[in-house]
């Protein structure tokens, strides 16, 4: 959600019934304004909160002029202090696609997986137990990168691409109509679409190039994944992600609100097959 | 009007308004800077106006054929149009239009309405004139001199032309080749047009061309950008916004849209809000009630507890842990729990909390009946239960018959000798599991429905499932193994296991009551009753956090049977051992069925199960005042423990 709304942003989202108690709000609006300058970020968006043992994590993410572009993102343990994490890579996410459970809270705590390798020793292969060490940051960025690359949601209109390239933030958007806001093709992934050229060409005639370039939630596998409710009386609509659990997006329809928040452990729910 | 007289060579009606509106355009253009110099020429130019506009008048009213070119009679509604567009610029006043005319004179205001209906007109005018006389040129040209005698030598060109040029104008550059207007009217034997056309100028020209290509109606609709870029100077200039370039995309995005969505009657709802206004109709009725209780109280100044919690205080604190609904949400629930507490006759209530489900949540709340109100409800339903399980009984009988005939024609069938387990029973209302009765609704505002009491046989299969759940009460539940009832049995199961798992308080502040029964009497399972320690005094925040020794259950632990007592199911046979000999020999090879033994009540969760740092947290908030515990174990179905603990 954009640091710029986030009182009105983190009350409309509170459907889901995780929140922030309201010292960690006063201390995240100063210190996110503090990020956005530090940083020389065009906007900052407050991520969400990862619940671990000891402490919980709260990411932020910073955006520069171009939207798709790659977010850096910070995590802080206090909400007043930020550290940058890495850039995700995709060897991050095989190490730490054997990490299960919950995070511990502590950033340098390092999980130890035992793995059998085969080392070569001369003419003989042995298989031996390695133990490797995973450090919490580590898996924070890839689960951090996994989330939103899966489940981060935009509305259709919100995001124009320029005829040069980069994409700017459409500040004509006036909001979803309540019809249109039900439909769970008015709502893109915020990520560099990966099936768009997928489409038919006949499916493509339809779009407008200037606002769908997204891949739509539509065609998420498994079918059903998002939970699409009206909330507080029709005049707004959450959308929850059951692959995720814990990501909340909600946008009040013919209103410019709307935005995002992730408070889960982290954990993707393998069993969505099975409990839809 | 009157019949029109026969164009030998009709221009094409709806290019020659075009083409009139073109030139009606140059006319403005042309005629901007006319009146700017000086006031006088303004002066002079009326009451030629007035002359022109007058013959224009008679004319048309006559028709007869004055010989007014179209380019003197475009003149008066060009005039027109050109000056209401000033007034608007806020320029020059309008008025001074008016003292020279007779009242006959209707001016134009609106500018693109003027310019329509001037080319309108001037389309008439100008079939009528088709056969205009070629001396009353000169006439107008004398007419035209006059004012334009202090005028910029710039102009002169278009004194000659101007008229001229109007009828070109109509057929384009096209038509230039055409001989009939290269010769002066006189010259030829007819005369199909009364002006002569020069070659138009090749900057004029591209000006025509310009404007015909924006006046191209596009093809998805009837609005032409000329007609849209008019709008949108309009509308900018009747709002006069600051910084109107940076607001332009947007302004032309809004003018776009409301010429295709015109503004709805005042007298007709909007359909798509129409749910929503219901919705915020039913909210009004939840204030309106909660209202009129609370003036009746005030009048009759009862000390009357009422059961309804304060949930506004719970909220406050839960939002300082970070868990919670908003703060609205939390009154909203508060008067629906009045109304619930006014609908029965209730002895306790507490909002229990929310459960998210794929299209709609529950809201939870706990409640206990006062002595005596329960049991009619409950037969109701224990007469279903009991017509179920004659249906059962007939079952058997008719299948060990057909067992029986065919045991005289055929082998030997060997009879199954799988019974079904027996089926545990229930625990009685106010005892264990089923200690509370469960309310739930969808919204605030929503009629409260009642969740009937959940069986062992629900809990233990309730353990073995996964399921989201839809939202709706008796949506039934598919699932392997199967589960016996509906989304209502789910929703009871879950909540019966959540809260006998996660109900917690700190150590001291419930102790058990004074009355101890023997053990073994209760079957060993320990007192199921507490009652608060009025002598509690609070355990330091520090210590809470870091021991899980201070924090203890209050609920009872339900056993693997699915009951909070254990009921050795086998003693429940007594009605089955009347109807034969062979189910008692059955029952002799069943392994007695051990007793189930569970933690005691107000057991501390440093013994609950598994790894202590997995099952539970304790953390601090940074107010250091509260504290609060959360569990850690994957709870299923999406349920979210807002405003479950019943710590103070």
């Amino acid at each position: 959600m954009d640091e710029e709304s986030l009182l009105l942003s983190l009350e409309l989202a509170s459907g889901s019934g995780q929140g922030l108690s309201p010292d960690r709000r006063a201390s995240l609006l100063t210190s996110l304004m503090l990020v956005k300058r530090d940083y020389r970020f065009d906007r900052v968006l407050f991520w969400g909160r990862i619940l671990s043992l000891v402490a919980d994590y709260y990411i932020a993410q910073g955006l520069s002029e171009d939207q798709l572009s790659p977010r850096k993102t910070l995590y802080s343990l206090n909400c007043m202090e930020w550290s940058l994490l890495p850039p995700a890579t995709e060897e991050m996410e095989m190490q730490t696609s054997v990490v299960k459970g919950r995070f511990m809270g502590d950033p340098s705590h390092e999980y130890e997986h035992t793995e059998l390798q085969k080392v070569n020793e001369g003419e003989k292969v042995f298989e031996e137990e390695v133990v490797v060490q995973i450090k919490e940051e580590t898996r924070l960025v890839s689960i951090i990168d996994q989330i939103d690359k899966a489940v981060a949601v935009i509305p259709r209109g919100a995001l124009f691409k320029t005829p040069f390239g980069p994409i700017r933030v459409n500040r004509t958007f006036e909001g979803l109509s309540s019809s249109e806001a039900k439909k769970l093709s008015s709502y893109f992934h915020f990520r560099e679409p990966v099936e768009l050229k997928n489409k038919t060409l006949l499916e493509k005639a339809d779009l407008d190039p200037s606002l769908d370039f997204m891949d739509s939630l539509e065609h998420d596998i498994p079918k059903g994944s998002w939970s699409i409710q009206m909330e507080r009386g029709n005049t707004l609509v959450v959308l929850r992600s059951l692959l995720w659990p814990g990501l909340t997006f909600y946008h009040a329809p013919r209103t410019k609100n709307y935005g995002y928040i992730y408070v889960g452990t982290g954990e993707k729910n393998i069993d969505l097959p099975f409990m839809l | 009007m009157g019949d029109l007289p026969p164009d030998p060579e009709p221009p094409p009606q709806p290019t020659s308004s075009r083409r009139n509106s073109q030139v009606s355009e140059r006319r403005r253009s042309r005629e901007h800077s006319r009146p700017q110099p000086t006031v006088p020429g303004e002066v002079q130019q009326v009451p030629l106006d007035a002359q022109i506009l007058r013959s224009s008048r008679e004319m048309v009213s006559n028709q007869i054929n004055r010989g007014w070119s179209q380019g003197a009679s475009l003149t008066p509604n060009e005039n027109f149009i050109f000056q209401a567009e000033e007034a608007q610029r806020g320029g020059i006043e309008y008025p001074s239009l008016n003292t020279g005319f007779p009242s006959e004179v209707q001016p134009q205001t609106y500018p693109s309405e003027g310019r329509l209906q001037a080319s309108h007109n001037a389309s008439l005018m100008l079939q009528q004139l088709q056969q205009g006389k070629g001396n009353l040129f000169q006439q107008l040209e004398s007419a035209y001199q006059e004012p334009r005698a202090d005028l910029l030598g710039q102009y002169t060109r278009y004194q000659r032309e101007d008229l001229q040029f109007s009828q070109g104008t109509q057929h384009g550059p096209y038509l230039r080749d055409d001989p009939v207007l290269q010769f002066s009217p006189s010259e030829l034997g007819f005369m199909p047009f009364n002006v002569e056309v020069p070659e138009p100028d090749p900057r004029e020209l591209a000006v025509q061309n310009a404007k015909a290509y924006l006046l191209q109606t596009s093809v998805n609709c009837d609005l032409s950008l000329y007609e849209h870029l008019v709008n949108l100077l309009t509308k900018i200039l009747n709002q006069r916004p600051e910084d109107p370039l940076f607001l332009l995309e947007s302004l032309n995005r809004t003018t776009q849209w409301e010429w295709f969505h015109p503004k709805l009657d005042t007298l007709r709802d909007d359909p798509e809000m129409q749910t929503t206004y219901e919705m915020a109709e039913r909210h009004k009725a939840l204030f309106s009630q909660s209202g009129g209780g609370e003036g009746e109280q005030e009048m009759e100044e009862e000390v009357a507890e009422t059961a309804v919690p304060n949930i506004m205080e719970k909220a406050f604190y839960f939002e300082q842990a970070g868990v919670g609904l908003s703060s609205d949400e939390s009154f909203r629930i508060f008067l629906a729990l009045k109304q619930l507490v006014e609908q029965w006759p209730i002895h306790t209530c507490r909002f229990w909390g929310k459960i998210l489900g794929l299209r709609r949540s529950y809201l939870v709340a706990e409640v206990e009946f006062r002595e005596g109100e329960e049991e009619v409800e409950e037969e109701e339903v224990e007469e279903v239960m009991e017509g179920g399980e004659v249906m059962e009984a007939h079952g058997e009988e008719e299948g060990e018959e057909g067992e029986e005939d065919e045991e005289k024609v055929t082998d030997v069938i060997p009879k199954p000798t799988w019974k079904p387990p027996p089926v545990v029973p229930k625990e009685e209302s106010r005892n264990g599991t089923n200690k509370y009765l469960y309310f739930v609704c969808n919204e605030p505002g929503q009629p409260w429905v009642r969740l009937p009491h959940v069986t062992p046989i629900q809990i233990v299969q309730a353990r073995k499932i996964k399921k989201f759940f839809t939202g709706f009460l008796d949506a039934p539940v598919i699932s392997y193994p199967p589960f016996p009832g509906n989304e209502a049995n789910y929703l009871r199961a879950q909540i019966a296991r959540i809260s006998a798992a996660t109900h917690i308080s700190p150590l001291g502040f419930y102790q058990f009551g004074e009355e101890e029964g023997d053990e073994e009497e209760e079957g060993g399972a320990g007192r199921d009753s507490y009652e608060e320690n009025p002598d509690f005094e609070g355990i330091p925040v520090l210590e809470l956090v870091d021991s899980m020794a201070n924090w203890v259950h209050h609920t009872q632990h339900i056993l693997p049977q699915g009951r909070c007592t254990w009921v050795n199911p086998l003693q429940k046979t007594e009605e089955e051992e009347e109807l034969g000999e062979e189910e008692e020999k059955a029952d002799e090879g069943i392994e007695e069925v051990e007793q189930e033994v569970g933690p005691p009540l107000l057991t501390p969760l440093s013994e609950d199960a598994g790894s202590l740092r997995t099952s539970t947290s304790a953390g601090a908030t940074s107010t250091v005042l509260r504290i609060s515990t959360r569990p850690c174990q994957p709870l299923f179905s999406k349920s979210t423990p807002a405003a479950r603990r019943s710590w103070r």
